[in-house]
């Protein structure tokens, strides 16, 4: 401590080179200044005995090999953390940047976090409400769950994330507390202008914690923010015993910032140019969600990400698909055809879903409804592909009925108003309805007794019945 | 011996660090990194530079400390205390960490990989003056409820029993005998092994395969069985099952051990094993299924060196079990990750890519890898296997990347997962066209004593009505379904019959989550008997229209459900229905 080195030997992108550094440790955070008056600063990414290479958060400009001071700061990287830090917002490193001041801080800690130990979790069961059938019938959020929304760009994820934080916020545990950390990576203003406006808006404010990095903001700052993020969210989450949904867009700028830091280094690149440690890093963030045995807490993820050119094999979805626990994936198509939200069903999944529905959680039926209506949506694919070889007309009576439950499973079911908040009585119901456009002897998902029970007629009802 | 052997880091670059210099550490040696004495191994070693990567997180250490060598290459203990127990990548307990350290894994954590303090009830099985060759028992643990642990010589030690201690409780430490071996020293011998995790425990001799491992999955045993001691791989993408299936292999299938091993995988998925196998009840020995599983966790955020470490380490617990004379299965979730870990490294270390950039020794890794699976003579003469079971993450569920093809290579049973499958949530998600299974010759004997002399027949009937239907789809997408003459349309009929009353599984349905080799058999039976008295209504003139009038088609699609596992005896009933309903059509229609 306290040794100051001027001058740099190498300025590459986001990195520089500090040659004859004395005692200083991987992953420290260092502290520059440049020109006598603008701090900035870096992280420790490689050490050779006393060279050093920087990592600098706020970018290098202005950096010169004989302008900087550079100062070790003996810690690694560290945020305050405090329940305080609700209702205000941070910069991408998680300085204040409301003009509120600065925060006062309950303990410092490490932003990488550690490995939660599998024996301490606690597996997730309780289920959140969301009131969007897709979600909620189909693809059922649990608390503690890391469950992403793939999307694309112009597709209205911002707005479905923001239902689910002003729908799922109103649960009916409204005596347990309930927070919002929000991490913006390389987003756009007007987004994180939305989102602002959506927690004012629906009197949650005061319970939103936000790390803005915008798009403009420096690269390498946004290798920092989700993982600052969640160290907020852990805090509040398993110290002040809150229930945390963490969201975080946008991940593909995370990404990307990884790729363009890892090129300057010179590293050896592995699919599409993303370094070999893309599946590692992405898994420390997502990893972080959970609920931790004897904690009244839990940190729900929520990541936003847009696949590039729509592409669910691109490595980042791909990558991150492996992680989470589940996937919903926007449709550009849907999105076409003006239904809200355009949640393309198939591709969707919730891994923890089967253990969070049925009896004593939702309804007994939940499980073989869910996956009736799975079923004979891929059935509905079948029809339209055949109608558009031979024409509609010439399909047969059954795949008729097929066609036509799958444009009122995408109208009713599937769309929704963006300020629709449905029970899940009523999402149950509704699935139920529409299943019975079918014949009930194509309905060989369902055990014959449930069938009995909420299917008990043999004649399928007709869609004139529903007008 | 080894005076230590003690050099100071000089670089640091993620999990891999640098020594200069000669250091006289050997290769695979394990090290001791730094003030808190992280576990590292030796990974290289040149003239200037030596290599070490290190299983812990690596941030806040500083060139110019101490690294030291310990003699050994990374080694597991092996003894009682393994089962019904959850490891880290290199064999530390994470209850004993969670207890000393709380929820979050903290680093350069110093436990004994098993409990030292604890009392086994131990039975003597030699005495003095036996001869004992490496490889044979001396002393049996009853180590849970389901498994003896035989305690076995180590393999390169042999001698003449010069002192037994008598029956009674002891601590994995204890001497328990004093062998005098051939060249006239004395040596004590404890129930605790050490075995380097890279190196292959030795054996006798290979077997063929002859026996299937019964999972009681009716596309795996029926479809694509493995026999014991084989292998197989599970390749799909992401939401397609392969969790899922090699849940449903590990509580089911009549394996005597499960190593259940959690590669890069999910924190909550392993939570999930460790409640649910707690609860579950074996259905041979009536004992919860932790009693004989043992799980390795090294989930995604751990670091990534013990990713790469901990494949092996699964696999040498599970040798040693072999070497008692049991049947092990080894569940691998998921061994792209341990391939990603291996590309990860070799990127730190600046090797020459090879394909989508893993490290051009893939393939020799993972075949060295599966070859240490199959059924052997140990070296004290019983029988014991170890199958393994691979998932694989294709990356954007493409089947070509190296690793899928890779391992298609050295493994003889492949599932192939599919996604459309799993988006109609038809599960188990295994495509009947795309997998197949080497085995299918080598254990035909086994069923035709064991189930049936009809097994194979029957088997490849129902795989080519399958594949008959697939041909026939190829006209349905493009004129439509009606188009077909009747006995084509049958065809599909039973095909769907087959597809949703026998190929699909209800992981979550009491009776249907694991059905016996005598049921999946008779359900074929039935199947195909429909389809045999069906030919003859159309053979007659008869309508595909009138002959699914009578919903016989969905009655024999419910077996699955209806027929519950312990009255098998309903499924004679069947045939009889079948009849009935091929006179009342006749009745009907003549």
């Amino acid at each position: 401590m306290g040794i100051e080195y001027l001058g740099l030997s190498n300025i590459n992108g986001p990195l520089v080179v500090l040659e004859g550094v004395q005692e200083a440790f991987f992953d420290e955070i260092v502290e520059f200044v440049v020109d006598g008056n603008i701090k900035k600063m870096g992280r420790i990414v490689e050490l050779d005995n006393e060279r050093a290479v920087i990592q600098v958060f706020e970018g290098t400009e202005n950096m010169s090999l004989q302008n900087t001071h550079t100062k070790l700061t003996g810690h690694p990287m560290e945020v305050p953390v405090s329940a305080d830090m609700l209702g205000r917002t941070f910069n991408g490193v998680g300085v204040p940047i409301d003009g509120l001041g600065s925060v006062m801080a309950e303990e410092r800690r490490n932003v990488n976090g550690l490995p939660l130990n599998p024996v301490k979790r606690e597996y997730p069961r309780n289920y959140i409400r969301t009131g969007i059938s897709a979600i909620d019938g189909l693809t059922t959020l649990i608390r503690g769950q890391k469950l992403p929304i793939f999307s694309g760009n112009g597709l209205p994820h911002d707005q479905l994330a923001a239902q689910i934080v002003k729908q799922a916020s109103l649960g009916d545990d409204s005596e347990e507390e309930f927070a919002i950390v929000f991490g913006a990576m390389g987003v756009k203003h007007d987004v994180a202008e939305f989102f602002r406006k959506t927690f004012e808006e629906s009197g949650v404010s005061d319970h939103v914690c936000m790390f803005l990095n915008l798009a403009n903001d420096p690269v390498v700052e946004r290798l920092i923010t989700p993982k600052v993020a969640l160290t907020v969210a852990e805090y509040l989450a398993f110290e002040c015993n809150m229930h945390i949904l963490v969201i975080l867009t946008d991940m593909t700028s995370f990404a990307e910032a990884m790729r363009e830091v890892s090129s300057s280094r010179g590293e050896i690149p592995s699919r599409k140019g993303y370094p070999g440690y893309l599946y590692s890093e992405l898994a420390t963030i997502y990893e972080r969600a959970g609920i931790v045995e004897d904690s009244l807490g839990s940190v729900t993820q929520l990541p936003i990400l847009t696949m590039p050119n729509d592409d669910i094999t691109h490595p980042i979805p791909d990558l991150t698909g492996y992680i989470t626990e589940g996937q919903i994936v926007l449709d550009r198509n849907l999105h076409g055809q003006t239904i809200y939200p355009p949640i393309s069903i198939l591709p969707s999944l919730s891994r923890l879903m089967k253990d969070g529905i049925g009896a004593g959680y939702t309804r007994d039926d939940h499980q073989s409804l869910a996956n009736q209506l799975f079923s004979a949506y891929a059935k509905v694919g079948e029809a339209r592909n055949l109608a558009s070889v031979i024409g509609e007309d010439e399909l047969s009576p059954l795949d008729k009925k097929y066609l036509q439950f799958g444009v009122e499973f995408e109208k009713r079911y599937v769309g929704q108003g963006p300020t629709e908040n449905r029970t899940i009585e009523q999402t149950l119901d509704l699935g139920w309805e529409l299943l019975h456009l079918l014949p009930r002897e194509e309905l060989d998902r369902i055990d014959t007794k449930l069938l009995d029970i909420y299917y008990p007629s043999e004649e399928p009802l007709d869609a004139a019945s529903f007008e | 011996m080894d005076s230590r052997r003690i050099e100071a880091i000089y670089g640091i670059n993620g999990p891999v660090i640098y020594l200069k210099g000669k250091t006289g550490f050997k290769m695979s040696e394990m090290v001791h990194v730094g003030k808190e004495k992280l576990v590292g191994e030796v990974i290289s070693l040149d003239k200037d530079v030596t290599t070490i990567q290190v299983y812990e997180e690596t941030s806040g250490l500083k060139p110019g400390e101490e690294v030291e060598a310990t003699g050994d290459a990374v080694s597991v203990t092996l003894a009682p205390g393994i089962l019904n127990n959850i490891f880290d990548g290199i064999e530390r307990p994470l209850e004993k960490i969670g207890e000393s350290g709380g929820a979050f894994i903290t680093r350069g954590v110093s436990v004994d990989s098993l409990d030292t303090a604890k009392l086994w009830d131990t039975h003597m099985t030699v005495a003095e003056g036996e001869f004992l060759h490496g490889g044979s028992i001396f002393a049996e643990v009853p180590e849970t409820r389901a498994i003896v642990h035989k305690c076995m010589i180590p393999p390169q030690v042999e001698g003449t029993v010069v002192e037994v201690k008598p029956d009674g409780q002891y601590t994995i430490n204890d001497t328990l005998l004093v062998l005098e071996l051939p060249d006239g020293t004395k040596k004590e011998i404890t129930m605790t092994q050490h075995w380097p995790i890279r190196v292959p425990r030795p054996v006798h001799k290979r077997y063929p395969a002859s026996i299937p491992l019964v999972t009681g999955q009716r596309i795996l045993d029926t479809m694509f069985p493995i026999a014991k001691g084989g292998t197989a791989a599970i390749p799909g993408g992401f939401g397609t099952g392969k969790t899922m299936t090699q849940h449903q292999i590990a509580k089911w299938s009549d394996a005597d051990i499960i190593v259940y091993i959690g590669c890069g995988e999910r924190g909550n998925e392993m939570t999930q094993v460790l409640e649910e196998f707690g609860e579950l009840v074996d259905p041979k020995s009536g004992n919860p299924l932790m009693d004989r599983t043992t799980l390795i966790a090294n989930t995604s955020n751990m670091p990534v060196a013990a990713r790469e470490a901990s494949i092996y380490t699964g696999l040498t617990l599970a040798e040693y079990y072999r070497d008692m004379g049991y049947d092990v299965a080894i569940m691998a979730d998921s061994t792209s990750r341990w391939a990603e870990a291996l590309r990860e490294l070799s990127g730190r270390l600046e090797e020459m890519p090879a394909e989508e950039g893993f490290p051009a020794y893939l393939a020799s890794r993972l075949s060295a890898f599966y070859e240490r699976a199959g059924m052997m003579q140990t070296l004290n003469g019983e029988t014991g296997s170890v199958s393994i079971i691979g998932a694989v993450s294709p990356q954007g569920g493409d089947f070509s990347e190296p690793v899928t093809q890779n391992t298609k290579r050295f493994v003889r049973c492949f599932w192939g997962l599919d996604k459309s499958l799993a988006y109609a949530r038809h599960f188990p998600a295994i495509h009947w066209l795309t997998s197949y299974s080497e085995y299918l010759n080598d254990l035909s004997g086994w069923y035709s004593d064991n189930v049936s002399p009809k097994f194979l027949d029957y088997r490849n009937r129902i795989m080519s009505i399958l594949s008959q239907e697939n041909s026939l789809m190829e006209i349905v997408k493009l004129i439509g379904a009606d188009v077909l003459p009747d006995d084509q349309k049958l065809t599909l009929e039973i095909a769907k019959v087959i597809r949703l009353g026998f190929l699909q599984q209800n992981a979550f349905h009491k009776d249907d989550t694991c059905v016996s080799m005598e049921k999946q058999f008779k359900m074929m039976d039935v199947i195909l008997y429909l389809f045999k008295t069906c030919r003859k209504l159309i053979a007659m003139g008869m309508p595909m229209s009138i002959l699914k009038s009578e919903g016989i088609f969905e009655k024999v699609i419910a077996i699955k459900y209806d027929v519950p596992n312990d009255n098998l005896q309903m499924l004679d009933m069947y045939k009889l229905d079948i009849d009935a309903y091929y006179n009342k059509i006749i009745e009907k229609n003549a």
